[in-house]
């Protein structure tokens, strides 16, 4: 079944096609099957393709199907093709395995809502661009993918677009991605102009060939890095992302945790020739990274509303994997993507469980002492906790693990204690969330304890199953301490990403730095449980002593603020000067004075026409004496 | 044997009647009555220079414009007439809807 690999991202697109024209016919229950269905087609095409490539030699992949050449304009040529490498195989498993689940729990989790149907439109939309984009061969096919993926955020965070909060968010985040995207385009750009091809084949060729001078090759690496940027939400284009939170519970989960938002890091894996190739452009994706991943984390610290405080993670987590591509350990980046797509989403639909138990309810302040309500989504919530906190034995461990081993490996020192601050303060936000959720007095508004229920099957079976991967998805990716060839990720990704050949570290420095990590780990659990459970004080007292830190980070530094007045102000401003001034006065006084010019001279002939015979006449007789003097005299 | 001269000067003075008389008339049917006398001191002139030069053409053209003038006249006179019984006037001062 390898050969129809491109069949993958066509599915969903079919299922979209009819959604959208036969929506409205279609019964309720059709809908629901023919989405999941085809998300699950999808996901079994990709099981078989990875089966086989498994099976292909080495010299054979990429497998690239070419469909039909797309635009051809002299040496110009770009191509609808898509190609099955371990890298798109793997991002391809994720999506659409993630992405199925995701489907099922939407049904249970969407059930009462009135643009149900819609709503499947859209997240069918959603997966084939999101295939699309992993599975491209090339930069514009991916480009349409990458702005695929970004319309289907902006229909999805405002999906609930009577809501003046909702249709906000979803604006915001198109156009602070849209900052991005220029920058992505103008890589494309360069990349036509220095290199000629936009086939990844082709510029690996390129650069392995020394075809791009190094410069150069910084300058596309970093224009790339500002596309990522923004669909990844890091420094400085993460603001949208938190907003993001207005859309419904599930496409938090799928598409701004587990897949959309890891698409600058599947950009910049598989653009990883070049990235180790420049260097430069490589180091400023680490830095980046380690600043976003520390950064975001303080801010998770003070949040209350439960969905933010995992917005905030997300950017966080994702700063991790660009940590793990800045310091060339691309597979370990990748390798972070895959458990944490597992891991986040099955903490957005926890999160989503609980909302839904308490009708709605986010703040976490009135939540408490849930645990013995939700049997179910307890426990799944904690494992996903566990993971992402970094405790041994579950899959986050072994992928943070793998970021900061070998950013410490490669002289990184600075990236890596920022990598372990981030460590410690994950740890403790996600166990602040659990205690004041699940722990302590029970603090619900009367109203939604009384409705208080654990939520039906179709979304706690997601639940399970996700909590399942989240504990077993690290066990492909062994460190190297437990023996040479245990880390069958990196294997699998290594035609396409080439492993460095740098001394590692010996044996006991590897040890010592997991035990560092778990400690880290552990030290923030163990600060969360002395804040909000045995002594509930503490926190207080430290926002009576330094109200200043706690402002600036409840206020999230007042980033938005900031950008805000420099930005979106300065806009708003401008283009009201510009209408009033220009558009106003310029424009509209050109075309004024055109009409008015013509009116006047209108006026001035009408006196020609008096309307009287005999003058006609007189000028018809003084014509033609005219004319026949001219015809005697010359 | 009457000179050529005769004949063209009595075609311009005829013209120059005409055309004196259509400035000068008010009223539609003598502006219309001048008009053929310049017909006809056109074809005066057709006549005697197509005599002059020996040839038939200008001959046959005066049939025509008598043939052309004939219909114009009809349809000239038909015209006034309905005018007339529009305004109950024949002076050509009293129309001016064309004025601009």
């Amino acid at each position: 079944m390898t050969e129809i690999f491109w069949l993958i991202p066509f599915v969903p697109a079919l299922s979209t096609l009819i959604l959208a024209v036969f929506g409205r016919i279609l019964p309720k229950k059709w809908v629901s099957f023919q989405a999941c269905f085809s998300v699950f087609v999808s996901f079994v095409i990709a099981v078989f393709s990875f089966i086989g490539l498994l099976q292909t030699s080495h010299d054979k992949v990429p497998l690239i199907k070419t469909l039909f050449s797309w635009i051809r304009a002299g040496s110009f040529e770009a191509n609808l093709s898509l190609q099955l490498d371990s890298l798109s195989a793997v991002m391809a498993l994720v999506v659409s395995g993630v992405g199925f689940i995701i489907h099922v729990y939407s049904v249970g989790y969407m059930a009462e809502d009135e643009g149900y149907k819609r709503y499947f439109t859209y997240l069918n939309l959603f997966t084939f661009a999101m295939l699309l984009l992993v599975m491209a061969s090339n930069l514009v096919l991916m480009f349409i993918g990458w702005e695929g993926v970004g319309l289907c955020s902006y229909l999805l965070i405002g999906f609930w677009f009577e809501k003046h909060s909702a249709a906000n968010a979803g604006k915001k985040a198109f156009i602070v991605n849209r900052i991005g995207d220029a920058g992505f385009l103008l890589g494309i750009f360069f990349t036509l102009i220095l290199i000629g091809s936009f086939e990844f084949t082709a510029i690996n060729e390129a650069i392995s060939g020394g075809v791009l001078a190094q410069g150069a090759a910084t300058l596309i690496a970093i224009l790339f890095f500002v596309g990522a940027t923004g669909k990844s939400a890091q420094i400085p284009l993460y603001v949208w992302l938190p907003d993001a939170m207005e859309g419904p519970t599930p496409v938090s989960a799928l598409i701004h945790a587990a897949t959309m938002v890891t698409a600058g890091v599947y950009m910049v894996s598989r653009l990883n020739l070049l990235y180790t190739f420049s260097g430069a452009a490589a180091q400023i994706v680490a830095i980046v990274g380690a600043l976003t991943a520390v950064y975001a984390a303080t801010m998770a610290l003070t949040q209350n509303d439960i969905k933010r405080v995992l917005a905030y993670s997300t950017i966080s987590q994702i700063g991790y994997m660009f940590i793990g591509c800045g310091v060339g350990a691309f597979a370990a980046g990748m390798f972070h993507l895959y458990t944490h797509a597992f891991f986040k989403s099955l903490l957005f639909l926890a999160a989503g469980s609980v909302m839904h138990a308490l009708s709605g309810e986010l703040n976490m302040q009135k939540m408490g002492g849930l645990r013995k309500y939700l049997p179910l989504t307890y426990p799944t919530f904690l494992i996903g906790a566990i993971a992402i906190a970094g405790i041994p034995f579950f899959s986050g461990f072994f992928s943070k693990d793998a970021i900061l081993s070998q950013a410490f490996a490669q002289g990184q020192y600075f990236v890596w204690v920022l990598g372990l601050m981030g460590a410690i303060m994950t740890a403790f936000y996600m166990f602040r969330l659990i205690f004041l959720t699940f722990y302590g007095r029970e603090r619900l508004e009367p109203e939604a304890k009384r409705h208080l229920h654990e939520s039906p099957p179709m979304m706690t079976v997601p639940l399970v199953i996700l909590a399942f991967f989240s504990v077993v998805a690290g066990y492909v990716g062994l460190p190297i301490v437990l023996g040479k060839n245990v880390n069958l990720f990196d294997r699998f990704l290594e035609p396409v990403i080439k492993v460095s050949h740098e001394p590692h570290l010996t044996l006991g420095t590897e040890w010592l730095l997991i035990l560092v990590s778990v400690a880290v780990a552990l030290f923030g659990i163990y600060l969360a449980y002395l804040f909000y459970l045995k002594n509930p004080q503490i926190p207080h007292n430290l926002v009576a002593r330094f109200p200043f830190i706690y402002k600036l980070l409840y206020n999230k530094y007042y980033v938005d603020e900031i950008y805000d007045a420099a930005f979106v102000n300065t806009t708003v401003k401008g283009s009201e000067l510009i209408y009033d001034h220009f558009d106003l006065k310029v424009i509209d006084g050109v075309l004024d004075g055109t009409a008015s010019a013509t009116n006047f001279s209108g006026k001035i002939m009408a006196y020609l026409q008096s309307g009287l015979l005999k003058d006609y006449a007189l000028v018809f007789l003084f014509g033609a004496i005219l004319f026949l003097g001219y015809l005697l005299l010359f | 044997m009457i000179p050529l001269s005769y004949f063209l000067g009595l075609s311009i003075v005829l013209f120059v009647l005409g055309a004196v008389a259509f400035f000068v008339k008010k009223d539609l049917i003598t502006m219309f009555m001048s008009i053929e006398i310049m017909f006809n001191a056109g074809n005066l002139a057709f006549i005697t220079l197509a005599r002059a030069a020996n040839s038939l053409d200008g001959q046959v053209i005066v049939f025509f414009i008598i043939t052309v003038a004939a219909a114009e006249a009809a349809v000239g006179l038909a015209i006034i007439l309905l005018i007339f019984r529009q305004k109950k006037t024949i002076k050509s001062e009293d129309m001016r809807l064309m004025k601009g």
